[in-house]
């Protein structure tokens, strides 16, 4: 698996563990835990990988195969690794309307991503086109990690950045 | 609330059936089948494939046949012009992404897209200019390929192993028209009960490599058994090609096995197509055993037994149906007899999902019928019986060395076989006899119930069922005799089962009454 | 107010008066501005009392479905021998659509205290708020104003000394437009995919972790103090129009106008007036050509349906599309219809969640004729092909995705077919390169 080490150092100890652990009792059952415990697994380690999918299936006491199901439905869980800064720009039609798909190009090429969905080869940045960020009266909308920025233009993108080394 | 019924018209027939029954299973009552995939009655209905939606009058939209109850007085319409042309986009729907690869694939004949296609669907596609989904075959398990091209996403396997086997490791992995039915990388679809997916896929997604293009599907003929391997008495279809078995497959008996058999005995049929079997009678002449015909077997069978004067002990096979089991202890009735069925051991392993369906442990099939029968003994005393008998019968067991040496040392040794056992060297009689595959017959099984099972394929050589041995001989043990000349016959004899007929047993089996048994 | 603009004389603010002031997140700033008081009424009333004033202010839900708040509470048991479940829909992502996003960004505690206002009417103790995993910045606003709820004592096991408890929990989603639907939402939340459920049972008698639960959405919730403490009648007389469609209702306003933003309207006011007067109208030397209501799933109008048409249930519907949620998409006369028709359908191609056969391939096979329309390939019989499969993607599936696909489509064809003419006969050139 690539970005996975040989040994697989579990993401469920000390500080990450406890944050799971306040969670148990805000919920009925373990299973409604899948997916916090995800977002915790991604915080750590910014992708949910399968050594990743099989700590959180024995954490929680499912199987891996119904983990990965769970992941893959999910547009926000990355299964391999991303780039230090991940970047969402949302091109759906409110904001396609309004200049988005520009946006998404300049973001690519001033990014050197290349395409979309790939990670750029100093590992900086990955773009992805997403659907609807629900901000729609603020084209174009990009989340930048967890920045959400709005109002994007072409002209902003090589300023927006820089903010990302 | 269970003794309440509703009565309701489907396709103009009137049917009445128990409150909370969906329309689906109404509407078979009915005599109409309503075209579906996702829908199974040993499953949840996810009501997902939209292929059984159907008219019911009053209500706003077509309804999802497998989930909706019916209600007094509905009347339901499955064949209507917009249930039909639902069901028509619906196979459109799910033809664009299926490859038309019908003569390569093992399902072809029995699949359900294939049928439903050809009875209602469009004649051809409006998708033909996309190329279609594609994604490699992939191993899932001993026996089990998915070839996820051919996967209509209907669920039925990720169901099963999750809802009923209590193993979910296959899941819908992504999803929109991406989604593909996946698997853990470290984990394999080896549950013991697994095999069912391939029976439950409509389609030829998921398959069996045992199976893998041995036949099609129209080339075999299929006959209803009683799977023999464990005390559980699993229904099943014996398939034959050319009169040799390639598949046993679960047949449904919602009381014993729902729609399902376990891995082991959907693969242990191998042995009934072994070209090693006994094919004529022989008997002892000197040192040397020779060939005969029946007649000859059968007088030196009566005399054999006639001539000696001691106990009789009588060594069973787990396979041995009601009717020789009856026959034989009829045959040496009158001597001491000590009875015995040998029974292998093996692991249980149940089928969480359903109640009181497992692979059981005690590995013989007729167990509860040869106690019924007053083959009741332990293997143990029986064995240590050999020695002191006069006698000793042999039924279609599978020995070890050491009970093979014991039965080497007998005064007298018959032996009804399958397969001829050379290390029974002092043996004075071989009765070739059929397999279970190649008789009809009776077991019972742990739950007291009758079932029976049918010829699926022709005795080799001169092998005759046992029943009909055991029956010839003890009519030629005393004049006067008439011994039963079918299997029917052999079984209405048993005083056992209380006058218990074929007929009434049916296909599905019932379970015998207390009270015979207390009579004996 | 028209966040991010200044309130418009035509406007209603109520939800949204404290939109853009920081000090409005904060407890404190709340409880100056008048916050938690409907709560303190509100635990001194019955449940019934509770359910009865909401079901006579007329308050109907804000999502998109407009069923009435006061009788989905109504359905939900008496008996307390199973908890109940309240859940907060703020998994908002119909395109078109943000208003929530502002309401928690700004009046976290309003959302909290309706929360908490449910709970006691439909007898829950506990309330789940389910956002959407891309509100990256509501989300940390709620959490923040949670904690502090709980530190002020208006969350926790004596909510406000009245030895009621109420906890609320904030739930993150993880990228699925579909768990905006109630049912998938309660699937997303117990741990599984975010597939609908198939009704019945309803959530009233088998909703979250199969116990009784309702659904509400953010706005619907954040109405309800207000209503307790103005009083039903004063929500009842907010209309313009019918009496079925009373109180304000956010309509956020994206597209090609010059003030996009989330504007508060009394129901029943002119689309006409919300477009032109409070949006300011189209861009210079442009004109309207179409509008997509209610959210991108509601059929599309034409700028003479817009004309007449007044913004509430009924006034929608009588135009040939509906209110939804309040997302409003402009579109002027540079808008490619069929590129945005087919970006719509590629949204819901790829937010089918896979159960339902007519949705999972629909929707793909719907965006692939678009493409190649698109492209200049397409045939003659594409849009009878459309239709049709439009006409298999309605009303037969579990949930309404591919419903909401199927009505751009179809709308767009029959109200704007020389646009997808042009490009079956060469009049347009190619949007996209050959596919």
């Amino acid at each position: 698996m690539s970005g996975e080490t040989a040994v697989y150092e579990p993401v469920f100890t000390g500080a990450v563990l406890a944050q799971l652990e306040a969670l148990y009792p805000k919920y009925p059952t373990k299973q409604a835990l899948l997916l916090p415990a995800l977002w915790l697994v991604q915080e750590a380690r910014g992708w949910i990988s399968d050594g990743a999918m099989h700590e959180v299936a024995e954490k929680i006491g499912l199987t891996a195969a119904y983990v990965r199901g769970v992941v893959t439905f999910y547009t926000m869980y990355h299964t391999h690794p991303v780039g230090r800064h991940f970047i969402q720009v949302c091109t759906t039609s409110p904001c396609g309307i309004c200049g988005a798909e520009d946006v998404a190009r300049a973001l690519v090429e001033q990014t050197g991503c290349g395409d979309l969905g790939s990670t750029s080869p100093d590992g900086r940045f990955t773009v992805i086109e997403v659907e609807c960020l629900g901000a729609c009266g603020f084209a174009t909308p990009i989340l930048v990690g967890d920045d959400f920025i709005e109002s994007v233009t072409v002209e902003r993108v090589s300023e927006i950045l820089a903010r990302y080394p | 609330m269970a003794d309440e019924t509703v009565t309701v018209t489907i396709d103009d027939v009137q049917v009445t059936v128990p409150k909370g029954t969906m329309i689906i299973e109404a509407a078979k009552q009915a005599g109409v089948l309503v075209p579906h995939y996702c829908y199974h009655p040993s499953l949840p209905s996810p009501a997902v494939c939209r292929m059984c939606l159907v008219q019911v009058e009053k209500a706003p939209k077509l309804m999802p046949a497998c989930v909706t109850a019916v209600t007094e007085g509905q009347v339901v319409h499955v064949h209507s012009p917009d249930a039909k042309t639902a069901r028509e986009a619906v196979l459109e729907f799910l033809l664009i992404n299926h490859p038309l690869d019908c003569p390569i694939c093992d399902q072809a004949g029995e699949c359900e897209l294939q049928d439903f296609v050809f009875q209602e669907g469009r004649a051809g596609t409006r998708y033909a200019d996309y190329p279609k989904r594609y994604a490699p075959v992939e191993d899932f398990g001993a026996d089990i390929l998915y070839v996820p091209n051919r996967c209509i996403l209907c669920t039925r396997c990720v169901r099963f192993m999750g809802n009923v086997a209590g193993d979910p490791v296959i899941e819908v992995y992504d999803r929109g028209d991406r989604a593909y039915i996946g698997i853990d990388q470290d984990e394999r679809l080896d549950h013991p009960w697994s095999g069912n997916v391939v029976d439950l896929c409509p389609v030829g997604s998921l398959l069996s490599k045992d199976f893998l293009h041995k036949a099609r599907a129209w080339d075999l003929d299929k006959t209803a058994s009683i799977c023999p391997g464990c005390t559980q008495g699993c229904n099943m279809t014996i398939d034959t090609r050319d009169d040799a078995v390639v598949r046993l497959r679960p047949r449904p008996n919602l009381e014993v096995n729902r729609h399902f058999i376990c891995d082991t005995g959907r693969a242990d049929y191998r042995w009934m197509n072994r070209g090693d079997r006994a094919e004529a009678p022989l008997v002892r002449d000197g040192d040397r055993l020779r060939a005969v015909d029946w007649d000859a077997a059968l007088d030196r069978c009566a005399t054999l037994l006639n001539e000696s004067a001691g106990p009789v002990v009588v060594l069973a096979g787990g396979r041995a149906s009601c009717e020789t089991l009856g026959g034989v202890m009829q045959l040496v009735a009158g001597a001491q007899v000590t009875a015995a069925m040998k029974v292998p051991m093996g692991a249980e392993e149940a089928l969480s999902g359903i109640p009181d369906l497992a692979l059981r442990a005690e590995r013989a099939a007729n167990l509860e019928g040869a106690r019924l029968l007053g083959v009741n003994a332990s293997w143990a005393s029986a064995m240590a019986a050999v020695s002191g008998a006069a006698m000793v019968i042999v039924i279609d067991v599978e020995l070890d060395d050491a009970e093979a040496t014991a039965l080497a040392g007998a005064s007298h040794l018959a032996h009804f076989a399958t397969i001829a056992d050379p290390r029974l060297r002092t043996v004075d009689l071989v009765l070739p006899v059929t397999t279970m595959a190649e008789e009809q017959g009776v077991y019972v099984n742990r739950d007291r119930r009758a079932q029976r099972y049918l010829p699926a394929r022709p005795a080799p050589g001169m092998a005759r069922p046992a029943w009909w041995v055991a029956g010839q001989g003890w009519a030629r043990r005393a004049p006067g005799r008439s011994a039963p000349a079918t299997a029917s016959e052999a079984f209405g004899a048993l005083a056992a089962f209380g006058g218990m007929t074929y007929r009434e047993l049916g296909m599905t089996g019932r379970v015998v009454p207390a009270a015979a048994s207390v009579a004996r | 107010m028209g966040y991010p603009h200044p309130i418009h004389p035509k406007e209603t603010p109520v939800l949204s008066t404290h939109f853009g002031e920081a000090d409005a997140r904060t407890f404190d700033g709340w409880v100056k501005r008048g916050g938690y008081a409907a709560l303190r009424k509100a635990l001194e009333m019955t449940p019934e009392q509770i359910v009865d004033e909401v079901k006579a202010s007329g308050l109907r839900g804000r999502g998109g479905a407009g069923f009435p708040t006061g009788m989905k509470w109504s359905f939900m048991p008496k008996d307390t021998s199973r908890p109940h479940y309240l859940c907060c829909n703020a998994d908002e992502s119909e395109p078109g659509t943000f208003k929530d996003r502002e309401i928690m960004r700004w009046t976290p505690h309003a959302l909290i205290e309706g929360c908490i206002i449910g709970g006691l009417a439909i007898r829950a103790e506990t309330t789940y708020i389910y956002i959407r995993g891309e509100f990256t910045e509501p989300y940390h606003v709620m959490v923040k104003a949670v904690a502090e709820a709980y530190a002020a004592g208006a969350l926790g096991a004596n909510v406000f000394g009245s030895g009621k408890r109420h906890d609320v929990v904030i739930h993150r989603g993880a990228g699925a437009y579909i768990c905006g639907e109630e049912t998938a939402l309660m699937n997303s939340l117990e741990g599984r995919r975010g597939n609908p459920r198939i009704k019945p049972p309803f959530p009233a008698v088998a909703g979250l972790f199969g116990a009784p639960t309702t659904i509400n959405n953010v706005e619907t919730l954040a109405a309800v103090p207000h209503i307790l403490v103005r009083g039903a009648a004063w929500y009842a007389g907010l209309t313009l129009s019918s009496p079925k469609s009373t109180g304000t209702k956010l309509i956020s306003v994206c597209g090609h106008v010059q003030r996009p933003g989330v504007y508060e309207i009394t129901l029943g006011l002119p689309m006409k007036e919300l477009i032109y007067d409070l949006c300011g109208g189209m861009l210079p030397g442009r004109t309207l050509k179409a509008v997509i209501p209610g959210g991108s799933s509601v059929p599309i109008m034409t700028p003479a349906e817009v004309e007449e048409c007044a913004t509430d249930y009924e006034g929608i519907v009588a135009k040939g599309s509906m209110l939804g949620s309040g997302g409003m998409i402009v579109m002027d006369d540079t808008t490619d219809l069929v590129y945005q028709i087919m970006r719509l359908a590629k949204f819901y191609a790829h937010e089918s969640c896979a159960q339902c056969t007519n949705c999972r391939e629909g929707t793909a096979w719907t965006t692939r004729i678009l493409e190649r329309l698109l492209a200049g390939e397409g045939k003659a019989s594409d849009l009878d092909l459309l239709l049709e499969l439009s006409e298999q993607m309605t009303g037969k599936t579990i949930c309404v995705l591919s419903d909401s696909c199927a009505a751009p489509v179809v709308s767009g064809i029959h109200k704007f077919r020389a646009d997808f003419e042009a490009y079956l006969t060469g009049a347009a050139v190619p949007a996209m390169a050959e596919v």
